[in-house]
């Protein structure tokens, strides 16, 4: 498919700010909040990724993943755990029989500095640690530049490596450095037509992380590649999400953007760490009137 | 990547909102409401009550004086008394203060007005408590600060007061035009008899009850309800200096007739039928939204509504195509519910002339599109709804429906879409879509429309004035070019 990535879709800011705006007040009230609480938990993408990971906290954060709270009967699981490739195997072994998948950072990750060689090679070692997901990022300073095709080459090569392994592949721009709602429909675009399985905010790593705006942009992105092919994408925001309300918020952006169709971890993530334990506050506070202390809930 | 067969996107299906309707329990409404004339709540002449409804439940909420021309004149006569007794007279920092505890008790009370303003209109609880009722306020707010700067306003033209202003407004913001009207009117030193629109009057009423409140001298503001009669009344009484009037424009141009030969003031904010124009270089996904928002903000019943759209011919089939996927997310019921984006009809009668214009459009060729969206049973209710493949010689493309329905053309060239968009007896706003700025700048001096919004659309703000060209009307509402019509220099 030839397209022309410096005629993207242009894109208001303005105008993005008032949808958004226009999202947050919808009220999420009774059934209909603890069955969202219930799907962003099984949304979120369980992460630890810090130098000082050991395979003790893999474990620990693998557990969680599994059985987020045993306290509340008929919790869903969350969807992923993302992990550096050297903790991929810690945590395929910890998750074990389980639903919960195994998500791997990769091209050297946060900044993407490195040559494709290593970068295929860090992917490899991930795949063949067993990751069933991906999270690449892209070289930021190439996208600057004006180096489309750079960017686009290296992401479809990454999807040509993951999809021997039939492994998904999440795209990661950082947006915070990418910086204008135009640059970031244009690395959707790029991202998409490259072979992304899912396109992802951020790392994490820097001081901007995911916002609704930059995630309506991408959730617009993918609604017009489906719109010309019928074919899905994930989104996955990362970084910044903390609390339940947040989440939900998030959730009616998604649902009255892409439909019923997206609201399922096959293709919406949270990529968060303390997110979880607030949905779980929140459930419990749903289930039984009052709000617990949060010694009640696990820090893993 | 799963690929599939249908690109229809559905929503609501999975995951419903629950009912999350607005609190209705700490309202205080009368069971009847007299007119509110030199202070004082009094009973009409004619003794004469109307109901007023909610029209998403058709059930009486209150009653409503009927006035006469008696109570027209004594509305009158308290507002000259009031005029030559103590308005005029008093300091303008005075005045100003006044109308700065309006604005505050307006917020305090914000969300009662916009409850009230919900049950008595059926606008969704979201546009009176997020739009109406802080519009209305800061109306108030804005004018007060004018009070007392007029000298500066009009350096060197010594503007002085006119008197006693008639005021009669429309049913579709009833509490934000009772604000447009008397905010200036009193920020000029002028005093007030004001009419709401008969299906709409509970909130003009809890704002006199405010006005009340505020310690305004007696007899500066009047606010006197009933229907048609009794706006022919003002309009005809001798001892009226000015008329404000918002609504049709038939009304318009009656009202024009009945004063002519008179020394009266007149301003007149008429009806509308605004061109909004796509271009292919806009930003899609936002001008879409932007449709949205200008044809189905306040169920479209709204004078400067978006309701005739020009889509650029290499862009329409997919501006077309978001604007029906669109759809499918909004909204539709109890406006009540916070999350309700399109609230009931006004009236009967309203409901009545939006299906005639359905029919209308489908005899005359139209391709009709509608959301399939459920509506309530009970209520006046309207599928949000355009119509595809019109030009301008379709009645729907040319008269104000004041509804949810929005005519699309598509057109190919700049000229093209300036000769049309300019094509029509009215002339109130537009909008323009393009990611140029150069465009945009020669399309607002082409347009004959008092106002253009930008990559934008319904933005309303107390500074900015707003009014008509053509049969939309003239003189200016909002901003400084707002105090002009209460003024002689």
């Amino acid at each position: 498919m030839a397209y022309d990535f410096r005629q993207s879709p242009v894109v208001d800011q303005v105008g993005i700010e008032e949808r958004v705006a226009r999202f947050n007040t919808r009220s999420i009230k009774k059934g209909s909040k603890v069955q969202a609480l219930k799907l962003a938990l099984n949304m979120i993408d369980l992460t630890t990724l810090e130098g000082k990971d050991t395979e003790g906290k893999v474990t620990q954060m693998c557990y969680k993943a599994m059985h987020p709270h045993l306290a509340l009967p008929d919790l869903p699981s969350t969807a992923a755990v993302c992990v550096y490739p050297t903790m991929v195997k810690t945590a395929k072994e910890a998750l074990k029989g389980s639903k919960v998948k195994v998500a791997s950072v990769s091209t050297a990750f946060p900044s993407g500095n490195s040559t494709m060689q290593i970068k295929l090679l860090d992917t490899k070692l991930a795949l063949d640690n067993g990751a069933d997901e991906i999270d690449m990022v892209i070289s930021r300073g190439e996208f600057l530049k004006g180096n489309y095709n750079f960017v686009f080459d290296e992401i479809a090569a990454i999807k040509d490596l993951t999809h021997k392994y039939n492994a998904r592949l999440k795209v990661i721009f950082e947006t915070g450095e990418i910086s204008t709602l135009d640059n970031v429909r244009r690395a959707s675009d790029i991202a998409i037509y490259a072979g992304a399985d899912f396109i992802k905010t951020s790392t994490g790593k820097i001081g901007v992380a995911a916002t609704m705006p930059v995630t309506l942009v991408m959730l617009d992105a993918i609604k017009d590649y489906y719109f010309k092919t019928g074919i899905q994408v994930g989104m996955k925001p990362a970084g910044g999400i903390s609390t339940a309300k947040g989440a939900l918020q998030y959730l009616v952006m998604l649902h009255e953007t892409l439909g019923n169709a997206w609201l399922d971890n096959k293709w919406f993530r949270f990529g968060a760490s303390s997110l979880a334990n607030d949905l779980i506050l929140q459930l419990e506070k749903e289930a039984k009137g009052v709000y617990y202390s949060k010694d009640y809930i696990s820090v893993d | 990547m799963a690929k599939k067969e249908a690109k229809k996107l559905e929503y609501f299906t999975d995951w419903k909102y629950a009912p999350s309707p607005e609190a209705t329990d700490h309202i205080r409404l009368q069971k009847q409401y007299d007119l509110f004339i030199n202070g004082k709540f009094v009973k009409p002449n004619s003794g004469k009550y109307f109901d007023t409804i909610n029209p998403a439940t058709e059930e009486k909420i209150s009653s409503i004086a009927e006035a006469n021309d008696k109570d027209v004149d004594s509305a009158v006569k308290a507002a000259r008394g009031a005029y030559d007794k103590t308005w005029s007279k008093m300091p303008a920092k005075e005045r100003a203060k006044y109308i700065y505890r309006i604005a505050r008790l307006i917020q305090e009370r914000a969300r009662e007005l916009s409850v009230i303003e919900t049950l008595d209109g059926g606008k969704s609880i979201r546009e009176s408590r997020d739009i109406d009722v802080p519009l209305a306020a800061n109306h108030f707010f804005y004018y007060a600060g004018w009070a007392d700067k007029l000298e500066y306003a009009f350096p060197n033209r010594q503007p002085k007061s006119l008197g006693v202003a008639g005021q009669v407004i429309p049913w579709n913001f009833p509490l934000l035009m009772a604000a447009w009207k008397i905010a200036p009117a009193l920020a000029t030193g002028n005093t007030v008899v004001l009419k709401p629109a008969e299906t709409t009057s509970l909130t003009a009423l809890k704002l006199a009850e405010i006005i009340q409140e505020s310690g305004l001298p007696d007899g500066v503001v009047n606010i006197i309800t009933g229907h048609g009669p009794v706006g022919a009344s003002m309009v005809n009484h001798k001892d009226i200096n000015k008329i404000a009037f918002t609504g049709s424009t038939g009304v318009g141009k009656w009202i024009q007739k009945a004063i002519a030969g008179t020394d009266k003031k007149l301003t007149l904010e008429l009806g509308g039928k605004a061109a909004n124009i796509i271009f292919e270089d806009a930003p899609i996904n936002q001008a879409v939204e932007g449709i949205i928002n200008g044809i189905f903000f306040n169920q479209g019943h709204v004078c400067c509504a978006g309701s005739r759209l020009f889509v650029q011919e290499s862009v329409a089939e997919e501006v077309i195509k978001k604007l029906k996927d669109r759809l499918e997310t909004l909204i539709v019921g109890d406006p009540l519910d916070k999350n309700t984006d399109i609230g009931a009809i006004n009236s009967k009668m309203q409901l009545n002339k939006i299906n005639e214009y359905l029919k209308i459009g489908v005899n005359d060729g139209a391709e009709m599109y509608q959301s399939s969206c459920s509506i309530p049973k009970k209520g006046f209710f309207v599928r949000p709804t355009l119509f595809l493949n019109t030009s301008q010689s379709h009645r729907i493309s040319q008269e104000e429906i004041f509804g949810p329905v929005l005519a699309i053309q598509t057109f190919r060239t700049i000229e093209e879409v300036i000769e049309k968009a300019n094509n029509i007896p009215y002339g109130l706003s537009a909008g323009v879509w393009t990611d140029k700025g150069s465009r945009i700048f020669n399309l607002t001096s082409k347009l004959r429309a008092g106002v253009v919004w930008a990559n934008t659309y319904n933005k309303f703000d107390p500074t900015s004035p707003f009014g008509g060209y053509k049969e939309s009307g003239f003189g200016r509402e909002g901003g400084l070019h707002g105090l002009m019509p209460y003024l002689k220099f």
